[in-house]
Order: C-alpha cells, then structure tokens, then sequence
C-alpha cells in the first residue's frame, strides 16, 4: 500500500490493497497496520499466563465498558487525523456532554440525548467551519475549542460545584448500565458505531474525499472534491461523537462528573496512532484505533494487576509507549518512502 | 501549502488594518485593558495590585520565551507543564542540597526532557506535537513517580527568592524580564537567531543552504525545556511548596496563547517576543479584569478561547509569503 503523498489516487482506496512490490515493504506495511494487534494479543497472552485476575469475566467486562467511551472519541479522531488534522477539544467535549446529558435526563430520554449531541455538535461544525472556511489551524481553533467547551461546562454546573444526577429508573441510565446477552450496552454501542464508522469510511463517496484530502489537499481540490465541507464534515462528526461518549459515561456513571477528561484528547490521538493511522494523515483505518484503544487500557490493566505501581507509572509506561510506537511507525513510513 | 482556491484580492483598507493588528494589536488590547481597568475597577491603580499581577504572569511569560522559540521554528512544545512538574518534584526531592544544588538538578532535568524532544524531532522526525505528547505525558508521570504528594519547601533562601524584592520588584518578575531580553537579543542579533528564523520559514531550504538544522532544533526545545524548568523552581519558590500533581497544569496552553496572540505565526520563521511578553500580559489582565467584575473564572476561560481566534484570523492573511 502506498501512502505518498503525492499519489492521492491510491491514497483513496484505504489501507486494504498493497501495491507494495517488494516483500519487505509489504512485512514493514503490515508491521505498522498491524503491529498494535499483535502486541495487544502478546501482552494479554502474558497478562493471563501471569495474573489469576486478568482473564476473570468480571475484569474483561470492566476493561470493555470502560475502553468503550474513549473508543467511541477515538473513533471520532480517526477521521479527523486522516484527513490531516487534529482536535484537542474532545475531553471537554466529553465531560461537556456528560453533564449537559446528566441535566437533561430529568426530561426523559430523548432530551438526555439530543441536548448533549446538538451542542457537542454545534461545537464540532464550529470547530470545522473556522478550519475548513477560514483556513486557521486545527491544532489552534480546537485548543480554544477546549478551553470554551470546559468554560461552558463549567458555567452551567457553577464551577463544577453543581453535580447533576441522572434521573432515577429513567430509561437513559439502562444505556449505560444495561446488558444485552450479557454484555453491557456501551460495548453493543461502541461495536455498532465502528461498524457504521467503517462503512462510512470504506464504502462511500465521503469516506473517499476524508483518504483524498488528507493524501493531498490541492490534487483532491483539483480532482472536484469537496474539501471544505468534507472537513467541516468530519469535525461535526467528532463533535457529536465525543458529546455522545460523554453522555454515555454520564448513563454509565449515573452523574456527569466535572472533573473527567483531562488529557482524553491525548489518549484518543495515542490510539489512534497506534492503531497505526499516520498523523501526516491520508492513511488510517477505524479497526486500528479500535485495537489501540484496547492496547492502552490492556496496559493500564496490567500495571494495576501489579499494584505496586500507581497511576504516575501508568503515564511513564504510556508515554514511553507512545515514543517507541511513534518511532517505529515514523521509520516505516520513511522506509516504504524510499524507492 | 498552496492555496488552491482563487483567493479574493484584499482590499487595501483591510490588508492594513489586519496587518496593523498582527503588528500592535496585543500592545493595543494591553493598553485598552489597563485603560477599562483604570476607570471602571476600583483599587486597580494601586502598586500592589501591580506587583500581584507581574508575580503572578511572571512564570508564564519564561514559558512562553521558549514557546515562542519553538514555533519560530515552525515547532511547538506541549511538554512544558509536564517539566515545571518535573522541575518541582526534582527541587523537593534535593532542597535538602540547598537551592542552588537544586536548581542545577532542575536545569538539568528540562534540558534532559528537551534533548529527547530535540532528538526525536530532528533525528527521527517525528512530529512536534507529537514527540512533545509523548513527553508531556511522560514527564508528569515522572514527576510523580519521584514525589507522589504535595511537599511543603521549607528554605529560608527560596522564600526571600520567592516573595522578595528589590527596588520595589520582586526578583521574580526581574528575572522574567532578565530571561525576556537575552532571549530577545539571541533572535535578533545571533547566528543562532536568523539560523532558527531561516529554518522555521523552510526547512528544506535551511538544509539546502546548509545550516545545522538538527543542532539548531536540538537547541531550541533544549532550550524550552530549561526554562520550563527555570519557570517551575520560581513556581515552587513562590507557593512555597511542591505540588507535582497540579503545578504547570495547562501551562502550555497559556504559553501557546501568549505567543499566537503576540504576533508569532504558527507556519514558523518569526518570532516576537514583546509581543510575546504582552501576550501573557494581555491574558493576566483579561483574567485579572474578569474576576475583579464578578464574572465567574469559568467565563476568563471562554473569554481566552475567543481571543485565541481572534489573534489567528488576524495573522492568517499573513503567515508565509
């Protein structure tokens, strides 16, 4: 697979085709598609072997809903970094959503969730609007974006003093709490809107212009995509997707907690990174950030199966992780470049 | 990146007043702030409420000098809170060396964070944003993996350096100014300073025209990472306390803030630093102004977002030729 950026054309098609002529480039290729799973499936083949309470149903229950909300943002970042931009907005987003579907749930359902996703929403197409018709950079309009959406938060809940309690016994709360077959109801959520994600980016004409504007913006202006609204497009979607999860966490957690989703943006662009989607954007796929996600909350696991290492190694081994990841993908993709 | 899209000619008029905006805009919103707060907040005009301000903008403003550095140089460093943690657990845990020792274990602590960030970005190039993530993640982490809990710093030197004052001064906002005008002279008058300018406005062209790219990017997030640092001690000298788990919060964002909305662009190859200096000042006010008119601080917060694009539509028309 080729993932130049002067060959948009190729770029268009997705991860799935090699055009890669040698073998090496094709093992280099899969290393870096790939590489998270086999290292997801490695450290939970030891994590089992090593602790009685890793592979216990109540654990892996735990690790899934709780993998499901970020999933959910990661998903959303998925297009976003494809396309070659980035938002730091969703944490704030998130917790944003959160509350807005806490305070709503006292209307009943519909209200607890189309509150959250209209503002969310609104701040995503903002987001996208200011990026795709103003042209100023993602990484500035979503960090005031960040700044804004935790201000209102933290307006409508008088700083954060205010907690808003899910109403009791309401439908919305069986959302977050509810199993089906016994699994929860975020997972059967998080695993219908990757499908739909994949679908979405694979199989349509949108999904087509996200893999042509971040391979090259101008060839995909000059092939008659239409780069401005695909933009403002994708950051709607993140927007609505990270107030989703949020309001999700709020049905799960019975609360909008104020205090959530301080650095929820990093971690979804370390999934997503390591889920193999490259930054530089034009390649990606949603099944990598998916596998990601589980990557780092396998690892989370697994330093509190040890115990004797808190939190703060938690984000030594996290972001020491993240360095050996964003290494080895930056010297595969220079590999592949090479003729 | 080339624009594609047929761009309308600017009209004269707005191509000025933009420019005039990117220009003197922060000085203009600086002296507009002081001008409201002068005749609407009461006690405003009082020495003391100055020197509350200059205390409290102080650390942001050493920051941001690095900040600016690395987006001159078309850069950015997201691991400058992550290090003044850093830089507070390493004074606790050495204080009792006395503060100089500790200082020096700090310094070194910053410029160990931002040689690996100089190291992945110019060596492997790996993305800014990318490689200073990774850091800032994993600084904080280090920082509390060497002192889980708040501290309390009891040295009769760090309090004089952090609540003193000469001529009125306290010694924390001379050493911003002190650090503001080196790092001033090294951009305008420096091999070093048109080397980082030549490098931020084309990189591809710097390395054609053969300056020491890697050498000069190792430099300046070496650089970032000392003052961070510089900026966590006094932090600590200032509270009295280390508190790894809060300190530098947020802080690069503030940083980012002070030097968009002072005039740098993002695409690199300018820096400002008064503008930079009055960037960090035209948010403490902002804040200051705020909060002193009852509005809640989650507003100060709003209100900084606004300000944010407000400063990057004016420099858009004119980031790089």
């Amino acid at each position: 697979m080729t993932v130049v950026k002067d060959e948009p054309v190729a770029v268009a098609y997705g991860p799935e085709e090699p055009a890669g002529s040698g073998r090496g480039e094709r093992l280099s290729a899969l290393a870096q598609q790939h590489g998270a799973l086999v290292a997801l499936i490695a450290i939970a083949a030891v994590a089992s072997l090593s602790f009685d309470s890793f592979a216990t149903t109540g654990n892996i229950e735990n690790m899934a809903v709780s993998s499901a909300f970020l999933a959910i943002v990661a998903l959303g970042m998925t297009f976003v970094i494809i396309t070659g931009g980035i938002d730091l907005s969703v944490g704030s987003v998130f917790v944003l959503g959160g509350v807005l579907a806490a305070w709503g749930s006292r209307h009943g359902t519909l209200v607890a969730l189309l509150l959250p996703l209209a503002v969310c929403g609104l701040f995503g197409l903002v987001n996208g609007l200011l990026i795709a018709r103003l042209r100023l950079a993602p990484f500035i309009v979503t960090l005031a974006a960040m700044l804004g959406a935790r201000g209102v938060m933290l307006s409508i809940t008088d700083e954060g003093a205010d907690t808003y309690l899910v109403a009791e016994g309401s439908f919305f709360a069986d959302l977050g709490q509810g199993k089906l077959l016994g699994i929860g109801v975020p997972v059967w959520i998080t695993a219908a809107l990757f499908v739909a994600g994949g679908v979405l980016l694979r199989r349509t004409r949108f999904g087509q212009h996200v893999y042509a504007v971040g391979g090259n913006e101008d060839a995909a202006a000059l092939m008659g995509a239409p780069v401005a609204r695909t933009k403002t497009l994708v950051y709607t979607l993140n927007g609505l997707l990270a107030g989703f999860a949020g309001a999700l966490n709020a049905a799960w957690l019975d609360s909008g907690v104020t205090i959530l989703g301080y650095g929820m943006e990093l971690e979804a662009i370390a999934a997503v990174v390591i889920g193999g989607t490259l930054l530089s954007g034009g390649m990606g796929f949603v099944g990598g950030s998916l596998v990601g996600v589980l990557l780092l909350k396998v690892i989370q696991n697994v330093i509190n199966q040890i115990g004797s290492l808190d939190s703060a190694y938690q984000q030594v081994v996290s972001g020491g992780f993240l360095v050996v990841v964003v290494i080895a993908q930056t010297w595969l993709a220079r590999r592949r470049r090479a003729p | 990146m080339a624009d594609l899209t047929l761009r309308r000619a600017l009209p004269a008029d707005r191509e000025r007043v933009l420019r005039w905006l990117q220009e003197y805009g922060v000085y203009a919103g600086v002296a507009l702030l002081l001008l409201v707060n002068i005749a609407f907040t009461p006690h405003f005009l009082s020495a003391e409420n100055f020197r509350t301000q200059a205390v409290q903008v102080a650390p942001v403003v050493i920051v941001a000098l690095g900040m600016a550095l690395a987006i001159g140089s078309e850069g950015v460093d997201l691991s400058v809170g992550s290090v003044m943690a850093l830089s507070t657990s390493l004074v606790a845990l050495y204080m009792g060396y006395g503060p100089w020792i500790a200082l020096i274990v700090a310094i070194v602590g910053g410029a160990a964070v931002g040689l690996a960030n100089g190291s992945l970005i110019a060596f492997i190039g790996v993305q800014p944003i990318v490689a200073t993530l990774a850091l800032m993640v994993g600084a904080r982490g280090l920082a509390l993996v060497l002192l889980p809990q708040l501290e309390d710093i009891r040295d009769p030197g760090m309090a004089t350096l952090g609540s003193g004052e000469f001529a009125g001064v306290p010694y924390v906002v001379l050493i911003a100014v002190a650090l503001a005008l080196v790092v001033a002279f090294v951009v305008r008058r420096t091999t070093f300073g048109r080397q980082l300018l030549a490098i931020g406005d084309s990189r591809p062209a710097a390395k054609l025209a053969g300056l020491p790219v890697r050498r000069v990017l190792i430099v300046v997030y070496v650089v970032c990472g000392v003052l961070a640092a510089v900026a966590g001690f006094l932090a600590t000298a200032r509270l009295s306390a280390s508190d790894p788990t809060s300190l530098g919060s947020l802080m690069e964002l503030s940083a980012i803030t002070a030097v968009v909305v002072g005039g740098t662009p993002l695409t690199g190859g300018r820096v400002r630093i008064g503008g930079t200096v009055a960037g960090a000042v035209l948010i403490q006010l902002l804040t200051a102004t705020l909060i002193k008119h009852d509005l809640e601080p989650s507003w100060t917060q709003i209100a900084q977002a606004v300000v944010i694009i407000l400063a990057v539509y004016a420099a858009r028309e004119r980031g790089k030729r």
